[in-house]
């Protein structure tokens, strides 16, 4: 095996691994802060791809360009559903969230099936088959893309929980909830925004996602279960974890699919999944025990 | 414990009585009964659930078939249930819709639930036509009331593969080696088997030099692809679904990742509108061998434009076919039945020999374990955005291209 | 008092459960099959979350295991299930053992514990597809004998032995619950599902009674995968160890009343019951309304979950008089 070919599967594994991460970092991001486990992610993304699909679709409009669409439509949705629904839930136990976001997101995902139908949707963009060759490498333009762009949320995502208000105030609730009320934040809007704001992040997830994957309403499952893997392995609520935990886990199919059977390449991911739970339960990249 | 049809329990006993009385009046009170009411089919379908897709492309087949077999004077009236893509839920809709009075179950795509629901026909007595499923099992369990149009999967290789080699010699290419990159699922395993059994016993020109088996809900094939190109081999044969089928095709061009061409022994996928519309240029000259529309049949020629014109963006596709020829089936053999007796039902299937078909194949007609040998396999390529038979001589409308064009000349 | 009207109301139940085949038509047993064990599965599951405070979402691990043992034994050897069944609850409880010890031994808990328990399950899944023993992603299919007369040792039958069977694995699930909360284990287990550090201060061996709870879920679940695989005779590991089977079948205990002894039964049979009423109705809207009977289900799922935190059962046995039922 030469070593080009090598590289070539590690660029091709990171680059898929930017753009799962991506996907990742909502759902981290209102762990983070609220503890609360969204199960309906996957839906939220596959919400996302849809967004995108329909502009594309009624005119024609590059799924890259509606990214900011997509992202704010995806944070009306995740405000609204943080506001009047699970706000209520905040303090429940965790098999009640889990109900509760579980039922959530049945709803969407059959929502979509009615709306759209069963079949896979997609968008045909010109550049969709286009690659750079570097040297002996073949490098996919629309991952490569996407993984600059999915890198420039996150650091966008980043700057925000540091240097504006909201998202210092958000950080205050994280840290210290009760702290957070006696000094009169607005606590359930901060985490409707934090909800709004996850829920955007995937939302811009899933447009990007929709350069790679055609869109139809049962690969909503999916997704949630990669999220979780994604930020549990990063850490929960640790941004560049999200990052990190997406390449990871986009390094170790494409290896694993590689040398191994390609079939078996996500048993690799669970594994990988529960070591990190047994030996670093907080993530790589996680807040200290 | 055989419970007869509910919808006719007087109907069966008259039918007894007369019987007793003599034959040549026996057949007057079924002539009357066939008036009176038209065939009760139950169908079960995939129509949510992952299966989705296909369970409702199937179901376009019995909604648009039923008014062209009115027309052909067959009388059948559809009772609809969805299985949700599950064999549990496939199991209770059979039993619902056989209380409810279904005299025939039709359906259900997935060999899971083809299996629970040929379970609940045994053991009702009710026949039992299967439209689509390919595992060889299915007529392999001495069921006496299950019926299955469609090919088994090593049918379906054997059929595909054997066209292969007509492919190579018309068209004067033969490919050395071949990389065989299937979905890794039951229907794809079956094909594995039989394409691995085929390849010695049918003498194949050409070498597996790598298999790749991919998970079906892979929404990435990036490194299987990467894989097979590393394999530098002739030809790519493969087994695929829908959705993989285009990630694999797009990943194909992106790596510039050239063949003499894409063959498949008989799957779904590369035949489908939404292959072309989304891979545009790039999903010409695919090969899919498989059972196909017959371009010289009536029925076909009847049917084509009328779903062209009611489903402009859906697939004129053998789920449409095969759910159409199925509910055929069943709407001959209750016509010849002359009854809605179960038995009587059944033994009318089994002497089931329908020659006009929209489908290419001889007469369908079952065997003695249920299973309909007439289909025929043809070569599909894709051409200008359509699916076009183009082997063997007798059923094509264009010649085959093989070695196909490279990506980047098209 | 109280106990008196329970077990008379219990006792009511379960002469009308056993006379259900004679009054119904198959399909209504059909329904009822499915409605038991799910029943099954649910109180199964609340021994070890109702009980014991451990989450798990990868409940469909024990089944499939069960399933594969119970169907792959049948199939390569002819061995009766009953066998199988044993042969399955000890695989289970091992692998169980095994997710438990690695699980608390490292401190995993909470949402954590229950992620890893998915993990568990789908790495499983992968690797039962991969396993050619079992068929692998082909799926495994038990030899199906014309079912005129019922051999209940091969578990070879009609619908009707099968509910009876079913019957008879729940009610005695039921009776091994309400005889274990009622013993010193189940009390260790109230106490730490209640507050761990307290119990440990106690002097319970919360690991060992963790443990205890962890193996005895998983080995009565995976009797009932066994059952599944009888009762289907199709195994597929991509169904039998899915999530949403891990999901469907934890919705009864907690709808019904986790850590209630009737409340996962009630649950079961509701929501089994509320899906078979959803499908007739979706079935008035025809094509084109795919899906609509599932979020028909969410919405209500959604309700309920607004309306009873605690579940159904807890009310209702207040109402009932039954509150002495209600053991925790």
């Amino acid at each position: 095996m030469s070593p080009e070919f090598i590289l070539g599967i590690a660029i091709a594994g990171t680059l898929t691994g930017a753009v799962y991460g991506l996907m990742a970092l909502g759902l981290s991001a209102i762990f983070g802060v609220m503890r609360v486990v969204n199960f309906a992610h996957g839906e939220m993304m596959v919400g996302g791809m849809y967004i995108a699909y329909l502009l594309y679709k009624t005119m024609g409009l590059d799924p890259i360009m509606m990214l900011p669409v997509a992202a704010l439509g995806l944070f009306v949705v995740g405000y609204l559903l943080q506001r009047y629904l699970v706000n209520y839930f905040i303090e429940v136990p965790e098999h009640v969230q889990f109900l509760l976001l579980l039922a959530v997101a049945m709803v969407f995902t059959n929502a979509f099936l009615m709306i759209f139908g069963p079949d896979a949707r997609g968008v045909q963009l010109p550049y969709a088959f286009d690659s750079y060759n570097v040297g002996p490498l073949v490098i996919d333009k629309v991952r490569l893309i996407a993984a600059v762009i999915a890198v420039l949320i996150a650091a966008l995502l980043g700057l925000f929980f540091a240097k504006t208000r909201t998202g210092k105030a958000i950080r205050a609730c994280a840290d210290n909830l009760t702290g957070a009320q006696v000094v009169g934040l607005d606590v359930k809007h901060l985490y409707a925004v934090t909800f709004g704001l996850g829920a955007a992040c995937v939302g811009a997830g899933g447009a990007l996602m929709l350069l790679l994957v055609d869109v139809h309403p049962h690969l909503t499952t999916d997704y949630t279960l990669l999220g979780f893997i994604i930020v549990i392995i990063g850490g929960l609520g640790s941004l560049p974890g999200a990052l990190l935990g997406g390449v990871l886990i986009g390094l170790s199919e494409a290896f694993a699919g590689f040398f191994l059977a390609a079939s078996m390449k996500s048993m690799f991911a669970f594994g990988l999944l529960i070591l990190v739970l047994l030996f670093r339960p907080n993530g790589l990249l996680g807040r200290g025990a | 414990m055989t419970r007869t049809s509910t919808l006719f329990p007087l109907g069966r006993r008259t039918l007894l009585k007369s019987a007793a009385a003599g034959a040549a009046l026996a057949a007057l009170p079924m002539r009357r009964l066939h008036a009176a009411a038209p065939l009760k089919l139950g169908v079960l379908l995939p129509r949510s659930g992952f299966l989705a897709l296909i369970g409702q492309a199937c179901q376009r087949g019995v909604d648009m078939g039923l008014p062209v077999l009115k027309d052909m004077g067959y009388d059948i009236e559809v009772m609809n249930a969805d299985t949700e893509s599950s064999p549990d839920v496939g199991r209770t809709q059979a039993e619902k819709l056989i209380r409810e009075g279904a005299q025939m179950l039709m359906g259900t795509f997935d060999s899971a639930t083809t299996m629970s629901v040929a379970q609940v026909a045994e053991q009702k007595g009710i026949p039992f036509v299967v439209n689509i499923a390919s595992d060889p099992k299915i007529t392999e369990q001495g069921y006496k009331y299950t019926f299955r149009v469609f090919p088994t999967s090593p049918q379906l290789g054997a059929g595909g593969m054997g066209l292969m080699k007509t492919l190579f010699a018309q068209t004067g290419t033969t490919p050395k080696t071949a990389v065989f990159m299937h979905v890794n699922d039951s229907f794809g395993m079956s094909m594995l088997a039989g394409v691995n059994a085929l390849m010695p016993k049918l003498e194949m020109p050409f070498k597996i030099v790598e298999t790749i088996a991919y998970d079906p809900r892979a929404k990435d094939l990036s490194i299987e692809v990467a894989k097979a190109k590393a394999a530098k081999a002739d030809m790519h044969m493969v087994v695929t679904r829908l959705n993989d089928a285009i990630l694999m095709v797009r990943e194909m061009v992106k790596q510039q990742y050239e063949t003499q061409g894409i063959i498949s022994p008989g799957s779904p996928g590369m035949y489908e509108r939404q292959f072309a519309k989304t891979l545009g240029k790039y999903a010409d000259y695919c090969v899919t061998n498989i059972p196909w529309f017959d371009p010289r049949s009536d029925l076909n020629k009847e049917l084509e434009p009328r779903f062209t014109k009611a489903f402009p963006d859906e697939t004129y596709d053998i789920n449409f076919g095969f759910t159409f020829e199925a509910v055929l089936v069943a709407a001959d053999a209750y016509k010849r039945a002359g009854s809605a007796n179960p038995q009587a039902l059944t033994e009318a299937l089994r002497k089931t020999s329908i020659a006009k078909r929209l489908l290419t194949g001889t007469a369908i007609a079952f065997d003695e374990k249920g299973q309909n040998n007439g289909n025929q396999v043809v070569a599909v390529q894709n051409r200008d955005g359509k699916p076009q038979v183009v082997l063997p001589d007798q059923f094509a409308v264009m010649k085959p291209v093989y070695p196909v064009p490279a990506w980047s000349k098209r | 008092m109280a106990m008196g009207r329970a077990t008379r109301m219990l006792i009511g139940l379960m002469v009308a459960l056993l006379l259900a085949p004679f009054i119904g038509n198959d399909y209504l047993v059909s329904v009822l099959i499915l409605c038991l064990f799910n029943a099954y599965l649910a109180q199964a599951w609340n021994i070890m979350m109702g009980f014991a405070g451990q989450l798990s979402l990868g409940h469909a691990l024990y089944v499939g295991l069960g399933a594969y043992a119970g169907g792959a034994l049948f199939f390569h050897y002819g061995t009766p299930p009953w066998i199988g069944m044993i042969v399955g609850a000890a695989i289970a409880a091992l692998v169980g053992g095994v997710i438990g010890f690695l699980g608390f031994r490292f401190g995993v808990k909470g949402v954590y514990f229950a992620l890893l328990t998915i993990a568990f399950a789908e790495f499983t899944r992968i690797l039962f597809d991969h396993f050619t023993w079992v068929g692998g992603s082909s799926g495994l299919y038990l030899p199906v004998v014309r079912a005129d007369h019922d051999n209940l040792l091969l578990l070879r039958g009609r619908p009707a032995m099968f509910y009876y069977v079913i019957l008879g694995l729940s009610a005695a699930v039921f009776l091994i619950c309400h005889r274990i909360l009622g013993s010193r284990l189940g009390y260790y287990w109230r106490a730490i599902r209640e507050d761990q550090d307290a119990a440990q201060a106690l002097g319970i061996d919360t690991f060992k009674a963790k443990m205890a709870a962890v193996m005895l879920s998983a080995a009565l679940t995976a009797v009932g995968g066994v059952f599944y695989a009888f009762y289907t005779n199709t195994l597929y590991a991509e169904s039998a160890f899915a999530m949403h089977r891990s999901i469907e079948l934890i919705l009864g205990a907690i709808i019904g009343g986790m850590g209630t002894l009737f409340g996962p039964i009630l649950g079961a049979f509701l929501l089994t019951l509320l899906g078979e009423l959803l499908t007739r109705l979706a079935e008035n809207f025809g094509h084109g309304f795919e899906g609509v009977k599932q979020i028909g289900y969410g919405l209500i799922l959604l309700v309920i979950i607004a309306l009873r935190r605690e579940g159904v059962w807890p009310r209702l046995a207040k109402r009932l008089g039954l509150d002495g039922e209600k053991a925790s």
